[in-house]
């Protein structure tokens, strides 16, 4: 679940097993609702969407356990939400998405989805949104990213975080941070602290 | 929710359920001969292959009412009784085990290898007959075909799916808090120190590259935990160091095991809601699994086996005591179902079963040939 800011308006994005849904911010409606396509997955494999982040002005971005993200535009007002593009970069489950919480520096993107297999990729969002750079997995999951004055920060689940520069993917730091797998990042956008 | 978590639970489950069935069977002095067939032939029935093939089939979990009627119809597969009271006990103590064993794993792909610790385990127990160790052996395989390809996220997955269904279990187990492994409110102990996990660096090193890549920097920090890099991997094959002690037998004779139940759960109310569901649900939730282990009518050998009851606690005082006392949220009240009210399931179920012949050398005792039938009990 997540809070999604839009200049607009701000919405309570749900995620679970069977969809997303989307409640104004007082809880008070559901303004939108998407079923996830079970035909897409194969057998025994679970179906649910994971991943919820505002981006671009006017678009909310989820992912799905096929590894497919689903980009949502939405209107200033009312319950008009279209899916505005099918993202499908990923081939494992997505684990989560960040959007800049900052000042992104030029050229280094808006948003970075991360998957079960450590795949990272980093979007600069649109009417099309474009694939800026993909970090290739080191052998581990990644659970949980943030994205801070194109740095991205990468939780993984053996322990270490990882801060990659957003534009190149190039890994700038390696920090032994955990015995354990670390299941969330969360970044002080004020200070630049995680 | 993952749908691959059901083998997983139910095997290590039962894993555990033997380890204490044997420390009480030898703790009672039971003759050595029952003991055995009793173990035997609860592992012959866990490991049937029918119910192997049902149990591996991608489904979601059963609820706990499900799962626990599974095991009572299991326990009493042989000629061996067990009263409310101790199979409460039993079951209590077996789920805490997995639930520690869960929780304590380093990655979430070792719960493969707590899996097979109990595989070993049972393979141990069985060593004198070969038919029911070819079955461990089918198991085995499929164990490592099924989850060995998995990735760490999807094993993750699992994890959380089996901690979901032990949430706010908080029975302590007096093992666990003689160890120190188990706080007085129920809830585990987490360790700071040991190997780390196969796979991570010993916490405290971070390291700068430039834009090129190139290392440039290391800068070191302490932490309150005292890590050490693991010497080497379990063994993910069919006969291997699992390295791993999580899921080995913890129980021995001289250590006879107890649950505290008073003032155990501090959620009360969710277990009080849990068995407020009506039994309509719960019926429904009986599905093949259970029918399968109890449906049907036992042929009782011609030799002289009597059955006996198994006594989970210390005395019979103790075990009266406990089924008076035992407070009424946490009690599982098990329903019984008739499966043999449907003919032609029966019909088909005995056909089945019927066809499964276990062919094993004869024991000197003397007991007609042993039919898998006779190895179901109806209840």
């Amino acid at each position: 679940a997540a809070w999604c800011v839009l200049p607009s308006r701000v919405l309570l994005v749900l995620t679970s097993q069977k969809g997303i849904q989307m409640y104004e911010s007082d809880g008070s409606i559901m303004v939108y609702w998407h079923a996830l396509d079970v035909g897409e997955h194969p057998p025994a494999q679970a179906v649910f969407a994971r991943g919820i982040a505002a981006a671009g002005g006017h678009f909310i971005c989820v992912g799905t356990s096929s590894g497919s993200v689903l980009v949502f535009d939405i209107p200033p007002k009312g319950t008009n939400v279209t899916v505005s593009e099918v993202l499908e970069e990923h081939r494992d489950a997505i684990t989560d998405i960040a959007s800049e919480l900052g000042q992104a520096p030029a050229g280094a993107g808006d948003v970075v989805t991360a998957d079960d297999a450590g795949t990272l990729c980093v979007w600069s969002s649109g009417e099309e949104f474009t694939l800026l750079s993909k970090i290739l997995a080191f052998g581990c999951s990644c659970s949980s990213v943030k994205l801070w004055q194109g740095i991205v920060a990468a939780g993984y689940g053996n322990g270490q975080i990882r801060l990659y520069e957003a534009a190149s993917g190039v890994l700038r730091a390696e920090v032994n941070a955990h015995a354990r797998w670390i299941y969330a990042l969360d970044l002080a956008p004020q200070t630049g602290k995680v | 929710m993952s749908l691959r978590t059901l083998p997983l639970l139910f095997l290590n489950l039962g894993g555990e359920m033997l380890y204490i069935l044997d420390q009480r069977l030898r703790a009672q002095s039971i003759p050595g001969e029952k003991a055995r067939k009793v173990m035997n032939d609860i592992i012959t029935t866990m490991f049937n292959k029918k119910f192997m093939e049902e149990l591996f089939k991608p489904q979601e979990l059963y609820s706990k009412k499900a799962l626990r009627t599974v095991y009572d119809r299991l326990a009493h597969a042989s000629i061996m009784r067990l009263n409310q009271a101790s199979m409460d006990k039993l079951y209590d103590l077996m789920t805490m085990a997995f639930k520690y064993q869960v929780l304590l794993c380093p990655r979430p792909k070792d719960i493969l290898l707590v899996t097979f610790n109990h595989l070993d385990a049972i393979k141990d127990f069985i060593q004198d007959a070969p038919g029911i160790l070819n079955q461990v052996d089918e198991t085995f395989r499929q164990l490592i075909d099924t989850y060995c390809g998995l990735s760490a996220g999807e094993f993750q997955l699992i994890r959380q799916t089996l901690l979901v269904f032990f949430q706010d279990m908080h029975i302590r187990v007096s093992i666990f808090l003689k160890d120190k492994v188990q706080n007085s409110n129920g809830r585990f102990v987490l360790p700071i120190s040991g190997p780390v996990p196969w796979g991570t660096e010993v916490p405290g090193l971070i390291r700068m590259f430039n834009h090129s890549g190139n290392e440039v920097k290391r800068t070191e920090f302490t932490t309150d935990g005292n890590y050490v890099t693991p010497q080497r991997e379990g063994s993910f094959e069919l006969y291997g160091d699992r390295v791993l002690k999580l899921g080995t037998n913890m129980y021995s004779v001289s250590r006879p095991v107890e649950t505290h139940m008073s003032g155990s759960s501090k959620n009360l109310a969710s277990h009080a809601k849990e068995n407020r569901v009506p039994n309509l649900l719960a019926k429904e939730e009986l599905n093949f699994l259970a029918r399968l282990l109890g449906g049907l009518e036992v042929k009782k050998p011609a030799g002289s086996e009597t059955g006996f009851r198994l006594n989970l606690f210390t005395t019979d005082e103790e075990e009266e005591h406990a089924a008076l006392t035992r407070p009424e949220e946490l009690s599982y009240k098990v329903i019984n179902i008739e499966a043999t009210q449907e003919p032609g399931r029966q019909a088909e179920l005995s056909r089945i079963l019927g066809e499964l012949e276990v062919t094993e050398p004869r024991p000197a005792s003397g007991e007609k040939g042993e039919d898998l039938l006779a190895l179901m009990d109806a209840l």
